[in-house]
């Protein structure tokens, strides 16, 4: 099941595989329908606020509901982009192209997170 | 020119039935097939067993597999809600009949962070409708949306597009909405849903409930308008409608007996007219349940199936009671020919009596039925409205072609000819049960009031109730009145007894005249004997005198031929005249 999942990881080395994921305490999945605007702009979006608070650290798995449809169903979701960080518990859930950067950020706990990490401005891709 | 029109109607809307008893019926074949229907009411009044069944008939019946999206219930929970119903979910789950989804919302773990869309929905219901090739879906309800999804802007113009992409895929849809004030649904689905809506109602008056149903709109099609009231039992749904109001029935020449001969006399000889709505009313007393129970044995009697309605006495009661006059009812229960449906009156609206007994009646197919009494419904609504029912009970019974015999409880200060259900003018056939009290007693009369299409007797009779069951009599009709009862009985006897006397009277005066008339003959007799031996004496003298003369001539001969005188010619003509006689002799 797992290779089918497109994977979109923050930093390009740390794609492969291996040991390293142990260590990643960020893991966020993604559900699009489909390479719709939304979607692209919910994934840069998102990368982009990993990038900053959360570089090297954190994961990101993208679901296409329209290529896996038995999961929406499984993953009780309903509106797209949604995306879920299941990693750190409890499980999170936000809807939206994730454009509206300060309810990401209080809405993931991101500030209070990560320490020696500043939050500092994200401009949004969209 | 014809066909070619029904084509085109044919094409212009396909229905698929919802298998709910009906339904289907006020529909004209049910629910448009491939768009959407909203099913709206308020809590508990049935919307999601609606839908349900709908999908359920179609799985198990109509060959069409059908998706339930559930926004309240988990699957579980719904799969337990219809097991009381008999079907079985999970097999037709396993054989992917069935799909069950239960879309959870949970506002509270919700953020909304931007722009989104519903595209999530809409993958999940089409990938369930493509697993089993859905023809029919479900999404009950589907206002879980508003309250789940922040952007209320976003849910509906995302519903707009469901309801585009579910006409396209072509699956037959029902959405249910709870209502709302001023308006069918809380969130005013009905503007998505333009084809056809259903509202259900669950309605208290006077403390009694009753389920309606109603088709604000159906486009494209006609459908019954009223609101219908449908039961909710151990078979789910069922909408017993009367929609008939046209006078179409056939009427059936064939007679009936009403299982008391003098009855069926006094109906032109035969009884009543199959199919004929008969009324029997009288007052408290006066023997109407015995008529009923009679007609009931006697139907029974003849093989034929009997449904008995009593909103007064249980079935034990009234088996108990009639065998107090020779009807052994308990026998016909037994072989399966009648059967009692026995409830109180007020223990449901009027609707409802109706629904059940026209749901009882189409499940047992009776030869006859009895309403024993009608006035038990009088309380149930107001006269119009009972008397509205009574006659759309009487119209179905008679689209059926079932005898119908109604007994009627008039109240003690109306006139026996009053009816208080007011339907005197609706039944073919009015019995009129009357006290009759005379004399310090009261007796039981029976007549005719009417009875349409035959002749019939415009006598009264008394009607006795006796140990071989209901017997009627002639009353009475003499010089001091109708009389009834012990009175009759008196008057008969004393009748009879100057009968038997004018009857000895007539018997003497016979045998003096026969006296006389042998008196008389005796006299004659004597009287002809005294003839006949004077007769004998004056024969007997006359000879004697003659034979004296001819022993006088004979021997004045012999003295002549002695002396031998001359007149030989003259004596011998007399001797040779003597001669013969004395030979001859």
């Amino acid at each position: 099941m797992k290779n089918k999942i497109e994977r979109a990881n923050g930093d390009g080395s740390a794609g492969q595989n291996g040991p390293k994921e142990k260590k990643i305490a960020w893991d966020f999945r993604l559900y699009i329908a489909g390479p719709t605007l939304k979607a692209v702009s919910a994934l840069n979006n998102l990368k982009n606020i990993c990038e900053i608070h959360l570089a090297g650290h954190y994961r990101i798995e993208v679901v296409d509901l329209m290529k896996h449809p038995q999961r929406a169903e499984d993953d009780q979701i309903l509106a797209v982009p949604t995306l879920v960080r299941k990693m750190p518990g409890p499980q999170r859930r936000m809807i939206g192209n994730l454009s509206n950067l300060d309810r990401v950020v209080a809405g993931l706990d991101l500030h209070c997170e990560i320490d020696g990490m500043n939050p500092g401005p994200v401009r949004p891709s969209i | 020119m014809k066909k070619s029109k029904a084509k085109i109607q044919m094409k212009a809307l396909q229905k698929s039935s919802t298998g709910i008893r009906g339904l289907d019926e006020i529909t004209g074949g049910g629910l448009p097939t491939g768009r959407p229907t909203l099913i709206c009411g308020g809590t508990g009044c049935g919307k999601t067993l609606l839908a349900m069944e709908f999908l359920l008939h179609g799985a198990s019946e109509f060959g069409e597999p059908g998706v339930f999206m559930a926004f309240e219930e988990t699957a579980e929970e719904l799969t337990q809600n219809v097991m009381a119903l008999g079907f079985d979910l999970t097999n037709l789950v396993a054989r992917k009949q069935l799909r069950l989804d239960y879309v959870r919302i949970d506002r509270s773990e919700l953020e909304e962070t931007g722009e989104y869309d519903l595209e999530g929905l809409f993958v999940r219901l089409g990938h369930a409708i493509d697993s089993i090739k859905a023809k029919r879906v479900v999404l009950d309800t589907i206002e879980g949306l508003f309250a789940g999804l922040p952007s209320q802007a976003i849910v509906r113009a995302e519903i707009r597009r469901l309801f585009r992409w579910l006409k396209e895929r072509k699956v037959t849809v029902i959405m249910t909405g709870e209502r709302g004030e001023g308006m069918l649904t809380r969130y005013g689905l009905e503007e998505y849903v333009s084809d056809c809506v259903i509202t259900l109602d669950h309605r208290v008056m006077d403390q009694v409930t009753t389920r309606r149903m109603r088709i604000v709109k159906y486009r494209g099609t006609t459908h019954g308008t009223n609101e219908y009231p449908f039961l909710i039992d151990q078979d789910g749904i069922s909408v017993w409608p009367i929609t008939s109001v046209q006078l179409r029935h056939e009427a059936s020449r064939e007679r009936i007996p009403s299982g008391i001969a003098r009855l069926d006399a006094m109906l032109g000889g035969q009884g009543y007219y199959r199919g004929n709505s008969i009324l029997m009313s009288g007052t408290a007393g006066t023997g109407k349940t015995s008529v009923a129970a009679t007609f009931a044995d006697a139907t029974c009697r003849r093989g034929e199936k009997c449904l008995y309605f009593s909103f007064e006495e249980s079935p034990s009661q009234i088996m108990r009671n009639m065998e107090s006059i020779g009807l052994k009812l308990d026998q016909w229960e037994k072989k399966g020919r009648l059967q009692f449906h026995t409830v109180r009156a007020f223990y449901y609206g009027l609707e409802m009596h109706l629904a059940q007994m026209i749901k009882a009646i189409s499940e047992f197919e009776p030869d006859v039925v009895i309403v024993d009494p009608i006035s038990g419904l009088e309380s149930t609504g107001n006269t119009l409205e009972v008397k509205a029912a009574i006659m759309r009970l009487m119209d179905f019974l008679k689209m059926k072609g079932i005898t119908a015999l109604l007994t009627d409880l008039t109240v003690g200060s109306n006139a026996p000819e009053t009816s208080n259900s007011d339907v005197t003018s609706l039944v073919d056939t009015w019995l009129v049960l009357r006290d009759l009290e005379l004399n310090g007693e009261r007796n039981r009369g029976l007549h005719v009031l009417k009875s349409r299409g035959m002749a019939n007797s415009n006598q009264v009779r008394e009607f006795i109730l006796s140990d071989n069951g209901v017997q009627l009599k002639d009353v009475y009709i003499g010089p001091n009145g109708m009389l009834t009862g012990s009175a009759r009985v008196a008057e008969e006897s004393r009748d009879r007894a100057q009968q038997v006397s004018r009857h000895e009277d007539v018997e003497r005066q016979q045998l003096a005249l026969e006296r006389k008339r042998t008196a008389i003959e005796a006299q004659i007799m004597a009287l002809r004997a005294e003839f006949c031996a004077e007769e004998a004496t004056t024969l007997r003298i006359i000879n004697q005198e003659q034979q004296h003369k001819e022993s006088l001539v004979f021997a004045e001969e012999e003295m002549g031929r002695s002396r031998q005188h001359d007149a030989v010619k003259q004596v011998e003509g007399v001797a040779h005249k003597i001669g013969m006689k004395v030979r001859n002799q």
